[in-house]
């Protein structure tokens, strides 16, 4: 039968960063809390666990909980991941730390704010389609070439979970750099044959330090994305475009 | 006292928020979107296999057009849906297929020439079209005469959602998330506004606006086995529900989803078997052929769900700790394909339960179960999509009742829907709040303000025994075992029953935290009785409703009764206090169908009871089409059936080969 049918049932320890900022009251710390482990435990199961029959006042963010929408990024063990498709059983010694993902504004316990840094982000790099050619939408679409529509899909699986922006040392000193998912951004709207801008105009939204000139090569953002998009090349590529327009 | 004025005012960030929101400020309205959670995690990103438009650009979809994804609607909602609606939706979705291609959804695009797909099990090559090449891609999917689902892979929600924020984002439509509505203020007449409560810090806040539209999608999760995002709580619905006055429809219409993974309910998407895919039984047998002879594995969701649960009632499930279950077998289709096609699934798959679906023969096999996944059922509004009963509140997409999916919604319609209706609703919307006025003053919102409030507060002082989370999960689980895939009388009783008592239990908690800020306990504590009376609303709807249609199916009355039951559900609470909801219905008139009740081609041919007016329509209809031999298929639709659309959505869409024909 099946691996997750194996038998479980070893006791693991959940040492969780438990703060509310928003409460006066509240002293950061870290909080222990033991469990049953199950066959095919993930951390969306865990965590549900203690807050449900253990601690109703621990926060976290769930939404798929099937690794589609990059809601639940924490640190685990030290390393940003997807709490959702993390199994509890990678853990041969059965304990596992769990912080909130860092240089995002924290809301409590391992939940935070990443919705106002990738909207602001989207706005920085005007990550969208520019286009102003009128379009008559009841005509048959612009043909586009199989393998370039490809090309562009695998880079538009980014999920904004923000696990580049914790894996990134260029972040922590610069707090407008727009990261991976920001450059990704770009170099997927320069392949797009939708798009009418030019390099130059590419130049004008990242060509400085808080864009693609601010990337230290250091790659943890490549190491850690849970969609294994390919940031490395992204990023030479969109270094090699910018370099030539000026 | 926080007060924030808009124009106009969305809750619900996902696909149809999003995109009515565009259309707003498209009026140079004023717009502001309140979500849950950041818009980009919104449900809309979990939809796998594509979107429904008749562009007939593959061999394979060639003759399609409006007319035949207009048929196959209706058919798969068992004639529950509303036919002008479903004429609104059809002739719009190819508009907002191509309108999505210019915002940049990369769509899946044709390459010319011969190449080898899977159809019933077999290997066959198909050639496409040297003037299809680069057009946008479709692929087959249940309930479906032609290949029309348009899809990116298996991720095909998720590069729609980006696309549409992104364009909102560049409108400048302002968002607020982890923002929750709570209430909806109105005065009995006309809605003005919600109250939301900030998810971060707990405030309440009073969002006003000319017009407010709720978005906020399904309410799975009131079912212990769904599909649906943690966030698919029913809480848009219920709070338009608790103004009294807008009504609900169809809610006993609820979709189980034939293939999610055992035992973590992530969906595995039926363009798993669109593209060839099969199902097994314990001795590896494909069993649906014997069950469907023409559609197999391919008939609409509703029915071969039924047919899953039937074959494991007939001894041929999988044991498993979790249950029976059957297999879900891709490998046939080739490492290649699925690594191109079904990634997604694959991860899945690998992830959750150490499968590799591209391997071959039994190893590769994923072990599934029908398991909740949709609401057809959602607050009823008109073709225009405001409410019918309560001005000023408008709905679109999963969380309304249009009504496109009737009794049961064919895959790859959800998104499509989410999208046209932010199109056609979003514009109606739109024109209502550009010439709409606010006239109410700060006495009533802070009247509203003030009864949550107090809410909140009386929450956090009750003193009982009960546990909310136990509560929670006994609804859950009520709604699994009784209010399911299969329904009957007793059952449905029990269930409306002691899904009041549990009701009634939610007032006797008692919330540890008492701080009125971040307290996620709280949370469930004003959640769990909103969810309650949309399970109430469910189960009763489904109590009195004594015949099978779509995915409503009574073990007690197993035949579709058009003669009796050829009518929509409506439900009201009117009283707060009450724990059940009132009940009345909608006549749907079959003089006024342009596609008469009949046979859907797929299902069980012997179980319906027939409405003589049917026949009488049916009739009426092709004597029509035979004394006007002249008129186009346009010209006949339009004399059958007159429907109206906003801006030039009527525009004919044009097709290779057939241009506007």
């Amino acid at each position: 039968m099946h691996r997750i049918y194996e038998d479980g049932g070893r006791e693991i320890v959940l040492t969780i960063f438990r703060h509310d900022p928003n409460n006066e009251d509240s002293i950061p710390h870290f909080q222990d809390y033991p469990i049953i482990e199950r066959p095919g435990m993930t951390l969306y199961i865990a965590l549900t666990q203690i807050y449900t029959s253990m601690d109703h006042d621990v926060s976290f963010d769930f939404v798929c909980r099937a690794g589609i929408c990059g809601s639940c990024a924490m640190v685990v063990n030290g390393k940003p991941r997807l709490a959702c498709r993390t199994l509890t059983s990678e853990f041969s010694e059965g304990k596992i730390t769990l912080l909130p993902l860092p240089t995002f504004q924290h809301i409590k316990d391992l939940s935070v704010d990443t919705g106002t840094f990738m909207n602001a982000m989207t706005k920085q790099v005007e990550g969208w389609i520019v286009n102003n050619s009128p379009q008559d939408i009841s005509t048959i679409e612009k043909p586009v070439e199989p393998e370039l529509s490809d090309e562009i899909f695998e880079l538009d699986r980014c999920i904004e979970c923000g696990i580049c922006l914790a894996s990134c040392a260029t972040k922590v000193m610069r707090p407008n750099f727009v990261g991976a998912v920001g450059l990704n951004r770009v170099a997927r709207f320069s392949l797009d044959p939708h798009d009418s801008r030019s390099d130059e105009e590419f130049y004008e939204l990242i060509g400085d330090d808080e864009g693609i000139f601010g990337c230290m090569s250091l790659m943890g953002c490549q190491d850690h994305c849970p969609k294994h998009l390919p940031l490395q090349k992204q990023i030479a590529y969109m270094r090699n475009k910018m370099v030539k327009v000026r | 006292m926080k007060i924030i004025y808009s124009d106009a005012l969305i809750v619900g960030g996902g696909l149809a928020g999003l995109r009515s929101a565009i259309a707003t400020k498209e009026k140079g309205l004023d717009t502001i979107v309140l979500s849950m959670v950041p818009v980009k995690r919104s449900h809309s990103a979990a939809a796998q296999g594509g979107m429904q438009a008749a562009l007939a650009n593959s061999v394979m979809g060639e003759g399609d057009n409006e007319d035949v994804h207009f048929a196959d609607t209706v058919k798969g909602s068992d004639w529950g849906c509303d036919q002008e609606v479903a004429r609104m939706f059809v002739a719009t979705a190819p508009k907002a297929i191509r309108e999505l291609a210019n915002w940049g959804v990369p769509w899946s695009r044709i390459s010319a020439g011969e190449r080898t797909v899977i159809m019933n099990g077999q290997k066959e090559i198909i050639k496409e079209a040297q003037e299809a090449h680069g057009l946008i891609n479709a692929r087959d999917f249940g309930g479906t005469k032609k290949w029309r689902t348009c899809y990116t892979s298996d991720a095909t929600g998720h590069t729609m959602l980006y696309a549409v924020a992104n364009e909102a984002l560049r409108r400048n439509v302002i968002i607020h998330d982890r923002k929750e509505a709570i209430s909806i203020i109105h005065d009995e007449k006309k809605a003005i506004g919600v109250i939301a409560r900030d998810l971060v810090n707990g405030e309440l806040i009073a969002y006003v606006a000319k017009g407010t539209m709720i978005a906020t999608g399904g309410y799975g999760r009131i079912y212990k086995q769904s599909t649906n995002a943690i966030i698919c709580k029913g809480i848009g619905t219920a709070i338009a529900l608790e103004t009294g006055v807008a009504t609900l429809g169809n809610m006993e219409a609820v979709q189980f989803h034939p293939t999610p993974i055992v035992p973590s309910a992530i969906l595995l998407t039926e363009g798993c078997r669109g593209d060839g895919g099969v199902l097994r039984d314990k001795d590896g047998y494909r069993f649906m052929p014997d069950y469907e002879p023409e559609k197999k594995e391919l008939a609409s969701r509703d029915v071969v769900s039924r047919r899953m649960i039937q074959h494991i009632r007939a001894g041929k499930g999988v044991p498993s700790p979790y249950g029976e279950h059957l297999w879900l077998d891709i490998s046939i289709l080739g490492r290649k394909h699925i690594e191109k096609n079904l990634r997604d699934v694959q991860d899945i798959a690998k992830t959750f339960n150490g499968i590799d679906p591209a391997d071959e023969g039994q190893k590769g096999w994923m072990p599934v179960l029908p398991m909740q996944h949709y609401s057809m059922g959602g607050i009823r509004i008109k073709p225009t999509g405001e409410s019918t009963t309560l001005a000023g509140l408008f709905a679109a997409g999963e969380a309304a009742c249009w009504d496109l999916h009737g009794f049961n919604r064919l895959g790859g319609n959800s998104v499509s829907e989410a999208v046209v209706s932010g199109m056609i609703v979003g514009e109606h919307f739109a024109t209502y709040c550009k010439e709409t006025h606010l006239n109410t003053n700060t006495c009533i919102i802070a009247e509203f303000i003030k009864k949550q409030s107090n809410y909140l507060n009386e929450i956090l002082a009750y003193n009982g025994k009960e546990n909310i989370f136990d509560i929670k999960d006994e609804m859950r689980s009520i709604m699994q075992e009784e209010v399911g895939i299969f329904r009957n009388e007793e059952g449905l009783q029990r269930a409306v029953k002691r899904l009041e008592e549990l009701l009634i239990m939610t007032k006797q908690i008692n919330v540890k935290s008492k701080i009125r800020g971040n307290n996620p306990e709280l949370n469930e504590a004003y959640r769990v009785p909103k969810m309650l009376k949309i399970a109430l609303c469910v189960a009763k709807g489904a109590l009195e409703r004594r015949e099978s249609r779509g995915a409503h199916y009574r073990e007690d009355y197993i035949k579709r009764d058009d003669l009796n039951w050829l009518k929509r559900t409506i439900t009201r609470w009117e009283d707060p206090e009450a724990t059940t909801p009132t009940i009345s219905y909608e006549e749907l008139d079959i003089a006024k169908m342009e596609l008469p009740p009949a046979f859907r081609g797929y299902g069980r041919k012997d179980s319906i009871i027939e409405h003589p007016k049917s026949m009488e329509r049916s009739q009426e209809i092709e004597a029509f089409k035979a004394a006007n031999p002249q008129m186009d298929r346009f010209e006949l639709q339009e004399q059958l059936m007159p429907f109206e659309l906003p801006l030039d959505y009527k525009k004919k869409n044009q097709r290779i080969g057939v241009e506007y024909a």
